[in-house]
């Protein structure tokens, strides 16, 4: 029980993360396709931090740098949809998949290269961070990371930010009506900037919590097993709303730590149903939810349509 | 100044603005290809992507180029087909991204029906194509009735599905590996019959595929643009309320639609799967990327059907030339997945490159009309 509650966290906090993200960028009328392609170059500053930094870092210092790196890689990388999608209004579906397909490829180039540079028998695309890892374990032996409380402050803060402060009432003006926000002198080339770099931030943390949750060795090549777009149908779920978003993570990471171990529940292991069932059981449950609440969909108005001043 | 009045027209027109376009981002694609060589080692970075780009050409002897040359064919008859896929459903405004998905349930369904069925392999192959519009119809319901974003949808029916078949396939596969039988092993009949066209290019598993998916991608070249239901359907695609206005079905469009577009994606898994070319490995973890990289041979022909059989053909070619990359110890085969999705992304710039040549043009117009 204690092994489903604690992975059922980690999940939660990587989906919250990443569909806050989403929100984000959504908000200031951006569709980020690309989410997948962020975490694993998220994950990938991560992981080389954690690698890199000497074995005696004390372990305040390696989770805040490789925080700080994640966010940092992430931000960088969805510059290339900021600038694809505003300034050369370029399809966002289009960008976010080629996005998508260059994170994983990219990152398992520049994770072999350095494998093979370091030894040229290795040419696997896996990172190992073991002793790295045991910093961000609360207590030893468990699964609690700092991540789930850095998760829960970044949810309060997205919350006060969208809806409390002036920056995200402007934001997401410009994802509902980008015409009516430029009228009244908001920029909304920088608003989109903006929303689509936290994005960027969100999603590459997101990145990092996910390769480190209950592993300690990350294979590039696999990428991040579609979390990004799971992140999306959270995002959906939860009405582009944080609040929701939380509530909807939480049970989207419920269905997603079953598949992990629901070998220890007797009542589970009992209905003898195979593995991929519990694979496969996040997704089904994301369309059906779909299915019966896109109908009158919360999205903003002005996703997806680049903004172009002289337009009417 | 003769010249120069002749040659306007020609850049003028779509197609070869497109076509520069889809130069351009190759060009692009495959220098940074070469900047993430140089990077990694310089020393051996020129000859790598010139055996990238050479693929074949780089065996010295006939009969190997001739085999290697089949190999690369035999993988770009499903790449067609995939991207035929996807750029059926955008024309009606759809971003068909579950072509991988569907792609997917069209190799258990074949698959399936040829190992453990033991059906002929006409009937192989209308059960991919039925699995896959089956999964496309899916996606179109949902996006027609119930207003779910295709996208999504499509990605959830991606992972389900390949769950979904490695399951499937787990009762057909060799007791020792993760592989599924070989064909030629079970049941010949499943084949896909070669006329000749194995010794012809030296290589067994050249079958009618290649010359079936141009087919069919003449055939879907006829249909979007010389008959009734292609011109509902792009109507569609253009305005979907100007054409519900006008009587069209939007909702009975878009289920077809993304019928058909399955339908196709499930046909290409045929044509690899069928030819024995490859098996089905019932633990792999991910999506195999035959559907992405539709989408990227769609946009690089200009999401024209005829363009997209050079496009796929190119990115099977620096795909397979990217496979040898292994062997030099230093790079890795994922530098052509690098190179394709760089060129995808460029895709996404290809009305700015043709505003921006336009307004050149303009430009230049404007001066030589005054002096």
């Amino acid at each position: 029980m204690l092994l489903l509650i604690q992975y059922t966290l980690i999940f939660t906090s990587v989906l919250m993360l990443v569909a806050l993200g989403g929100c984000f960028s959504e908000h200031s009328g951006v569709i980020n396709i690309g989410l997948e392609g962020i975490m694993v170059f998220g994950a990938l500053g991560g992981a080389l931090v954690m690698r890199y930094l000497p074995a005696g870092t004390p372990a305040f210092v390696m989770v805040v740098v490789s925080i700080i790196a994640a966010m940092c890689v992430g931000i960088l990388y969805s510059l290339l949809l900021a600038v694809a999608a505003i300034n050369f209004k370029a399809d966002q579906t289009l960008v976010g998949t080629a996005m998508n397909l260059l994170g994983t490829a990219a990152a398992t180039v520049i994770v072999k290269a350095i494998n093979t540079a370091a030894d040229s028998s290795n040419p696997s695309s896996e990172i190992m961070y073991i002793e790295a890892k045991k910093s961000f374990i609360i207590s030893e032996g468990t699964e609690f990371s700092w991540f789930m409380i850095l998760a829960l402050i970044l949810l309060i803060a997205s919350y006060i930010i969208l809806y409390k402060t002036k920056f995200g009432l402007r934001l997401m003006a410009c994802g509902e009506h980008p015409q009516a926000a430029d009228s009244v002198g908001i920029n909304v080339y920088r608003m989109r900037y903006a929303g689509v770099m936290i994005s960027g931030l969100l999603g590459g943390l997101g990145g990092l919590v996910y390769i480190t949750a209950g592993v300690s060795a990350w294979k590039f090549e696999n990428g991040v097993a579609g979390f990004g777009f799971l992140a999306l149908a959270v995002m959906i779920f939860g009405s582009w709303k944080p609040q929701r978003i939380a509530l909807a993570a939480l049970l989207f990471g419920l269905f997603r730590s079953l598949s992990n171990v629901y070998t220890g529940f007797d009542l589970l292991k009992n209905l003898n149903l195979p593995s991929t069932v519990y694979n496969m059981l996040p997704y089904i449950i994301s369309l059906v939810v779909l299915a019966f609440l896109s109908k009158n969909s919360a999205a903003p108005k002005a996703e997806g349509i680049p903004y172009d001043k002289g337009s009417r | 100044m003769q010249t120069s009045k002749s040659r306007e027209p020609l850049l003028r027109r779509p197609a070869v603005q497109t076509l520069l376009a889809s130069l351009l981002c190759v060009l692009l694609g495959l220098l940074v290809g070469y900047i993430a060589l140089i990077i990694i080692n310089p020393k051996g970075a020129t000859s790598a992507i010139t055996d990238v780009l050479k693929n074949f050409w780089t065996y010295s002897k006939v009969d190997k180029q001739l085999k290697h040359f089949g190999s690369t064919l035999i993988t770009t008859a499903p790449l067609l087909m995939c991207a035929l896929s996807v750029l059926f459903a955008y024309k009606v405004g759809l971003f068909n991204i579950g072509a991988a998905g569907q792609y997917v349930a069209g190799a258990g369904a074949c698959l399936y029906c040829a190992l453990a069925l033991k059906l002929p392999w006409f009937v192989c192959l209308l059960a991919a194509v039925a699995a896959g519009a089956i999964l496309g119809s899916i996606s179109g319901f949902l996006k027609a009735y119930r207003n779910v974003n295709e996208v999504i949808s499509c990605i959830m029916l991606n992972w389900i599905s390949l769950y979904l078949v490695n399951t499937l396939l787990s009762g057909v596969k060799n007791p020792t590996g993760k592989d599924t039988f070989t064909i030629a092993s079970q049941n010949t009949g499943a084949m896909l019959p070669t006329l000749g066209l194995d010794s012809l290019l030296n290589n067994k598993n050249v079958t009618i595929a290649i010359p079936l998916s141009i087919l069919v991608c003449v055939f879907i070249w006829v249909l979007l643009s010389k008959t009734r239901l292609g011109y509902e359907l792009r109507a569609t695609g253009l305005n979907k309320n100007a054409a519900k206005y006008c009587g069209m079905r939007d909702r009975y469009n878009i289920i077809l639609t993304m019928a058909i577009a399955g339908g196709l994606a499930g046909f290409g898994a045929a044509m690899l799967y069928l030819s024995d070319f490859e098996q089905w490995a019932v633990t792999q973890a991910s999506v195999p990327a035959m559907g992405f990289n539709g989408i990227a041979a769609a946009f690089l022909g200009g999401l024209n059907p005829i363009g997209a059989i050079f496009s796929s053909y190119f990115i099977q070619h620096i795909t397979r030339g990217g496979a040898a990359l292994t062997s030099t110890g230093v790079y890795s085969s994922q530098t052509s997945d690098l190179i394709t999705s760089v060129i995808i992304y460029m895709c996404g710039f290809v009305l700015f490159m043709k505003q921006t040549l336009n307004r050149w043009l303009d430009s230049r117009a404007q001066k030589g009309g005054k002096s």
